[in-house]
């Protein structure tokens, strides 16, 4: 079956020349390569979005992971909130902790809806639901949020990889947050094209992002790069609606964050062999948690 | 193009934490599952790459013996299935291995009872997705994301007609198929990808061909 886009482009062309939506086109496109009813692909996405909520709720209530590496972050980060005074602003500050809640449930083995993966999993719904806040969306908008952000990791799946072993954190968190980004813009009104300016600045500035899991666990530093995802693509979501551009079009910044991944040593590509794993406090913290000898200095 | 879906990239629902080692393990262990077609007495896990190194953290062991146990990606019983193994009667153990894969998250697994053992390869590609590399030696790739028709054979003119055939007289389309034998003239696979769920009635009759050893079907 010939999908309807294979890149950003193809998908930015289709959506304007038919005077669709980005969603619109991935729906048709699901409908299409899966033969399935819009009925059915709209109730599936219907429950990963209340897998989403659920888990938000439920990391907002207070998580901690087994090893003991991750939780009760982003109950922190929202009694810091409802004080009302953040530097960032309400709704960075928001996302970012619905973010982290969302990747505390993951570490801890709780339900969640991948987004491309379980390590990047709170940075769609982070966004979603601080932005449902703001611009107080239809439940089909929310849902089309995730189409479109589906649309743009689809492509990044096809043509570069979403996978940290093959292509570091900027493949998973740096996806997700491209993602989230060209997803935002939909939903705050602005055109298919400003969705791909604002997943190229949002993935230009996740470029490079090692994927170095303390004990090879998708906890440290994965749970705050989920937030620091949600907070880069909010802030690009803002400069593309504020007109601002990628020099670089969003197919080619795909294609070199394949060829970066391509060339990162495999230290820094989830063999916990580098980066903050190969850290003192890192291969300690390693060695807490699964035994052995103890080769790090540590706290 | 590797990723046909949408719900690949939003999706799947799951057991956290991790899409590749979790999820797509617990997949490799349902289809090794469906493959042998009931409930193993025993499994012999061998993970290689990045498998080997972070399996306990990433609880892979937990979500393969899962997958063996025929649960989906988000089963809260993927928490407990050395358990639940326990209790449904099958052993298990996980080996380690620092040989050299093609893909850093790869895991062999080697199930059997009583009547048969089965030797499969699964790899962990991203995001939830999975391939199936080989199967009781015979190199395959199989996405595990439709339905599937494998048959053993024995390498003679023919047999392959002769499956098309059936398959072409119950409107049954095919999406994608592979050959291969081990040697001329010996034993041979078919793997056959196909639209739609393949009815008793057909596996049925696929199994009265000539020359037909074995005929098992994974479900969508």
């Amino acid at each position: 079956m010939e999908a309807l886009f294979r890149n950003v482009r193809e998908l930015v062309e289709r959506a304007e020349k038919e005077e669709k939506l980005i969603s619109e086109i991935m729906i048709e496109q699901e409908m299409l390569m899966t033969d399935r009813s819009r009925e059915d692909i709209m109730i599936q996405m219907d429950h990963n979005l209340t897998i989403m909520e659920e888990a938000v709720e439920k990391g907002l209530k207070g998580v901690h992971s087994v090893s003991g590496l991750t939780g009760g972050d982003a109950v922190l980060l929202q009694a810091y909130r409802e004080k009302g005074n953040t530097l960032s602003g309400d709704l960075l500050i928001d996302a970012v902790s619905k973010a982290v809640a969302t990747n505390e449930v993951n570490a801890a083995m709780g339900t969640i809806c991948a987004t491309p993966t379980a390590g990047s999993a709170g940075v769609v719904p982070g966004t979603l639901f601080a932005v449902q806040n703001k611009l107080n969306p239809t439940r089909e908008q929310m849902i089309r949020y995730l189409f479109t952000a589906g649309a743009f990791g689809f492509v990044v799946a096809n043509n570069a990889s979403i996978s940290g072993a093959a292509g570091g954190c900027q493949a998973e968190v740096g996806s997700a947050a491209g993602m989230a980004s060209a997803a935002i813009i939909e939903m705050a009104g602005g055109t298919p094209q400003q969705c791909s300016e604002a997943f190229a600045i949002t993935m230009k500035n996740m470029l490079g992002l090692v994927c170095d899991p303390v004990a090879g666990l998708v906890e440290v530093p994965c749970v705050k790069r989920n937030a620091m995802g949600a907070a880069n693509a909010v802030v690009a979501a803002d400069m593309a609606l504020a007109g601002v551009t990628s020099r670089i079009p969003c197919d080619e910044v795909i294609g070199a964050m394949f060829e970066i991944g391509q060339s990162m040593p495999s230290a820094l590509r989830e063999t916990a062999k580098g980066g903050l794993a190969a850290t003192p406090t890192g291969k300690w913290l390693e060695s807490k948690i699964f035994g052995g000898a103890v080769v790090g200095s540590g706290q | 193009m590797k990723f046909k879906s949408v719900f690949d990239i939003i999706g799947p629902v799951m057991i956290g934490p991790s899409s590749s080692h979790t999820a797509g393990a617990a997949r490799i262990g349902r289809v090794a599952r469906d493959l042998f077609g009931r409930q193993p007495e025993w499994a012999k896990v061998h993970l290689y790459g990045s498998f080997a190194e972070t399996y306990k953290g990433h609880s892979t062991d937990v979500a393969i013996i899962g997958g063996l146990l025929d649960y989906d990606t988000f089963d809260e019983r993927i928490k407990t299935s050395f358990e639940e193994a326990k209790n449904a009667g099958m052993s298990f153990e996980f080996i380690p291995e620092t040989g050299h894969v093609d893909h850093p998250n790869t895991a062999r697994i080697v199930i059997g009872d009583a009547k048969s053992e089965m030797s499969m390869m699964g790899i962990s590609i991203g995001g939830g997705k999975i391939e199936i590399t080989e199967l009781n030696g015979f190199p395959l790739r199989l996405s595990g994301n439709h339905p599937a028709i494998l048959v053993v054979h024995e390498d003679r003119s023919g047999c392959i007609a002769n499956v098309a055939n059936c398959l072409y007289k119950y409107d049954i389309n095919i999406g994608h198929m592979e050959v291969s034998r081990k040697e001329k003239g010996h034993m041979a696979l078919m793997v056959i990808e196909v639209d739609q769920n393949v009815d008793k009635e057909v596996m049925d009759e696929l199994r009265k061909l000539p020359n037909i050893t074995q005929v098992t079907r994974i479900a969508d």
